[in-house]
């Protein structure tokens, strides 16, 4: 059982990254219930994805009505999440209550600044620092077992897109081995869903998500 | 056997394809949009010609429509969101007096919570005021076997039959075999018959006869393979029992996976809530001393079981919404569930009532190394390049210092409510905004009044409020906000585009049969509306007969109907002025497209140094693709930009420019 829940702002592509990671789930013969936020929230607002993923044979979509130990939910519970995938950091934060105990996070450096800002004095100070050091501290006590951060203007500047972040952090959470997909899968999963002109696109950003950690942990060797 | 990743309303669309159904008429509303639309990719990827698939002009209209199929002997679909019903409840309510004679299913989708929706009203209620059989399911899967039982319960019971599925089953994916073979029903043809026309006379035997139906379909129902006693031998505690409909069987199946010493108590999974399978639930009531009820929305089966239990002096205690144990509004959940259930079960005594105040998701105290910092509210906003901002703008800065109230109406629009815009004074449903000001403007004249509906609004629900506008004279301005498409739920055409479902055989890049393939959009990006919007921006398409919007408005009698482009501030401010001088009823169309059905134009930078950071443009009209940099200055997000020019209409000091083409790619 795997249970991944994907949190970013309407527009950022949350969608089709719950759907990559439900496909690929089938293509590699797994059982899976997704749940995404469709609707007013998409305009800018909170969204959410839910994938619970489970090998077949522990896991019975088809059998409902009988009671078996097989999961029917589509929504993943509070303090039950293996990964979040975080497209912003406050959103990382916000959606932080679904991961379990020493579950893994995978977050986007970048905070998208909501729009009529003025308004608000959260959110003039509002640049993710703060965000990100919280994540720093829930991995430091343990409460997350890892914390990937990923600088996506970067990332998505070398690909030429800042249309492909959600599938660059796929990359980036795979290369962590919390998602339990192959790569192969995932690729499957890409021309499954995804219209040809934009493929290569999106597996060049796979790529490059699943460089980034081999890349991060580099230059904590310079460091060090 | 393929297995597809399917949400739950193309489960319900391959459902009603395996069912042959001939006719599927909706209206859009979300969480419903998303089965009329896989019927229309359908229908093109497989040249389904014997199946009509219509957006209608409003749910009465697909209702009536569906009708007019089951009295010709096809099998009808209608599918709607909730509030849908409220408008087609006029037919809804007599139907079941005609009955039917081919199939006529009604998809009315709850939205507990709710996510999209302006009420929390419970289609099973309505179902049962109605008196019409409702299925419930609770899972993708049921939905997809339950649609298709729904054709044959109402041929064989000669009623309209409705399946209502939430939020969670709608929009919720799981792996399904897509494949079917599309047999269309024989459609039997229209028999005269007096039954067909309803007179006072027939409505009384109608009654009698529709009572009876609902009795026999209540004893079917007792022998539904929806509806499930479970654990029915259990040792212990066997004097507790748990009930769960729909969605909420789902999550209470998973909470009892994590509550080991409360696995084995008694269950009642309910997928029929109407008519009440009595004779199934007092079975489930034998021996049991107290049951507890999870259901969402209204408390439907608790209330059948109160009546159930008092009919038949059980000494049974329900434990509910009413009793103050279950969640009063919003969504349950697994883990709501689980303390709802540990709480009275756990210790197997009668614990007090809960604190049923909904969890949010910002829970607190998870986190032993801080304190969570405060997190901006990110509240839904009109997107970058929406003209309804340039149009609620123009009306603001036209009528500056004069008193004016903007009633609302249902839409992306309503969102023009949000700071900084700030135009929206009201919204009811659909329709309201152009009849709201009209009651205002008799009880207040000496304030402007002026309304706001949306394009598909106006053919939905508008009309009769400008004729009514007319015929009284009322002195209000109708402003139509004419963004070529339905935008809220995901951009479907409506008849002011002309553009119908299933009318043009291109073949469609599609490897998804289920029609899911719309939602992996472009290069990722924009997971917006048009994720699932099929049927939507379809290009090349046949828009004979579109509706041209001044021309409706000047046939119904408005004298002074201006027609203007948003995006040209000067002219749609002129305009604004012009029509509220007018005397009686004016209109203003602001016709400019939706950004999800047109290409974005040259996007803007700003010159930092002509920027003098006043921020008026962000002050102004909260684009969010407007923001601040480090130095104070504006700076414009080229990811989001639409190239709308409203921006640069209103800098001061001309700071904002179109980028050449070479400049783009990083920020500006």
């Amino acid at each position: 059982m795997s249970e991944i829940v994907i949190a970013g702002v309407g527009g950022q592509g949350t969608v089709l990254a719950s759907k990559l990671l439900a496909k690929a789930a089938l293509l590699e013969g797994h059982a899976v219930r997704t749940a995404e936020t469709i609707g007013m929230a998409q305009r800018g607002g909170t969204v959410l994805g839910h994938v619970r993923i489970a090998r077949e044979n522990n896991y019975g979509g088809a059998r409902t009505g009988s009671h078996s130990d097989l999961p029917l939910s589509p929504l993943v519970s509070a303090q039950s999440a293996d990964l979040l995938i975080g497209f912003e950091p406050g959103e990382t934060v916000r959606a932080l209550p679904f991961v379990r105990n020493g579950g893994a996070v995978v977050t986007a450096m970048q905070t998208l600044v909501p729009a009529g800002a003025a308004a608000s004095s959260i959110v003039q100070g509002y640049n993710g620092a703060a965000e990100l050091a919280y994540l720093q501290g829930c991995q430091t006590t343990g409460r997350l077992g890892s914390l990937m951060v990923v600088d996506g203007v970067a990332a998505c500047s070398r690909l030429g897109s800042f249309k492909a972040l959600n599938v660059l952090l796929l990359g980036a959470a795979l290369a962590t081995g919390s998602i339990e997909l192959s790569e192969q899968a995932l690729l499957a999963a890409i021309d499954a869903l995804v219209k040809p002109q934009f493929r290569e696109l999106n597996k060049q950003a796979l790529a490059q998500g699943m460089s980034l950690l081999a890349a991060q942990g580099d230059l904590e060797e310079t460091r060090s | 056997m393929s297995r597809e990743l399917c949400m739950g309303n193309q489960a319900l669309a391959l459902g009603a394809l395996k069912a042959g159904i001939n006719v599927a008429a909706g209206y859009p509303g979300t969480p419903s949009s998303e089965i009329l639309e896989t019927l229309d990719v359908q229908v093109k990827a497989r040249g389904l010609t014997a199946l009509h698939v219509e957006w209608s002009t409003n749910e009465k209209a697909a209702l009536e429509l569906g009708f007019g199929a089951s009295l010709a002997g096809a099998r009808a679909l209608v599918t709607m969101k909730q509030v849908g019903l409220n408008v087609a409840s006029d037919a809804l309510m007599t139907l079941p007096y005609l009955g039917v004679k081919g199939g006529l299913v009604l998809v009315v989708a709850d939205d507990p919570g709710p996510i999209s929706s302006q009420t929390e009203q419970d289609t099973r209620q309505f179902a049962g005021f109605a008196k019409v059989p409702v299925l419930d399911p609770s899972t993708p899967e049921e939905a997809h076997r339950m649609i298709q039982s729904a054709f044959d319960l109402s041929e064989w019971h000669a009623t309209p039959v409705i399946v209502r599925p939430s939020t969670r089953i709608c929009h919720g994916a799981v792996g399904l075999d897509t494949s079917y073979d599309y047999v269309p029903h024989a459609v039997s043809g229209f028999e005269r018959d007096p039954r067909w026309v309803i007179f006072p006379r027939r409505t009384y035997e109608g009654h009698l006869e529709l009572l009876s139906r609902l009795s026999a379909i209540a004893a079917d129902f007792s022998a539904s393979p929806y509806n499930a006693l479970i654990n029915t031998h259990a040792t212990a505690p066997a004097h507790q029992g748990i009930v769960a409909g729909g969605i909420s069987y789902a999550y209470l199946h998973d909470a009892l996976l994590q509550l080991d010493d409360l696995a084995s108590l008694r269950l009642f999974k309910c997928g029929t809530p109407f008519p009440f399978p009595q004779t199934l639930a007092l079975q489930f009531l034998e021996g049991l001393r107290e049951i507890l009820v999870f259901e969402e929305l209204e408390p439907v089966l608790e209330r059948e079981f109160l009546q159930l239990i008092g009919r038949h002096q059980l000494k049974v205690k329900v434990f509910g919404k009413l009793s103050g144990h279950a969640n009063l509004a919003g969504e349950n959940s697994v883990s709501l569930i689980a303390r709802q259930v540990e709480a009275l079960y756990g210790d197997n005594g009668f614990a007090p009532p809960l604190d049923v105040t909904p969890q949010t998701s910002t829970g607190s105290g998870s986190n032993p190394a801080a304190v969570a910092p405060d997190l901006p509210a990110r509240a839904p906003v009109l997107c970058a390049g929406c003209p309804h901002r340039a149009s609620f703008y123009a009306v603001k800065q036209a009528l500056k210092g004069r008193p004016a109230v903007f009633s609302g109406d249902i839409g992306c629009y309503t969102l023009g409510n949000a700071l900084p815009l700030d135009m929206v004074d009201s919204c009811v449903c659909m329709g309201a905004g152009f009849t709201v000001p009209q009651g205002m403007q008799w009880a207040q004249p000496d304030v402007l009044h002026l309304g706001f509906v949306g394009d598909s609004t106006f053919f939905a629900s508008g009309l009769t409020g400008v004729v009514n506008a007319v015929y009284n004279q009322a002195q209000v301005t109708l402003c139509v906000l004419d963004n070529a498409t339905t935008a809220m739920t995901g951009s479907q055409p409506h008849p002011g585009t002309g553009i119908r479902l299933g009318t043009h055989r291109a073949a469609q890049e599609s490897t998804d049969v289920a029609g899911g393939e719309s939602g992996t959009n472009a290069e990722g990006a924009a997971d917006g509306e048009d994720a699932m919007g099929a049927g939507g921006a379809t290009s090349a398409a046949d828009t004979k007969g579109a509706l041209d919007i001044p021309a409706v408005l000047r046939a119904l009698g408005v004298r002074h109907v201006a027609q203007v482009d948003p995006f040209d501030l000067k002219a749609a401010q002129e305009a604004v002025r012009e029509a509220v001088s007018h005397s009686g009823v004016s209109a203003v169309v602001f016709k400019a497209p939706c950004i999800t059905v047109a290409p974005p134009q040259t996007r803007r930078g700003v010159d930092p140094g002509l920027c003098s950071a006043c921020h008026k443009c962000i002050r102004e009209i909260g684009c969010p693709a407007l923001i601040v940099t480090s130095e104070k200055k504006a700076r414009i997000d080229q990811a989001l930009c639409y190239g709308c020019t409203l921006c640069a209409q209103l800098c001061p000091t001309h700071a904002i420019q179109p980028l050449q083409a070479a400049k783009g790619g990083g920020a500006a």
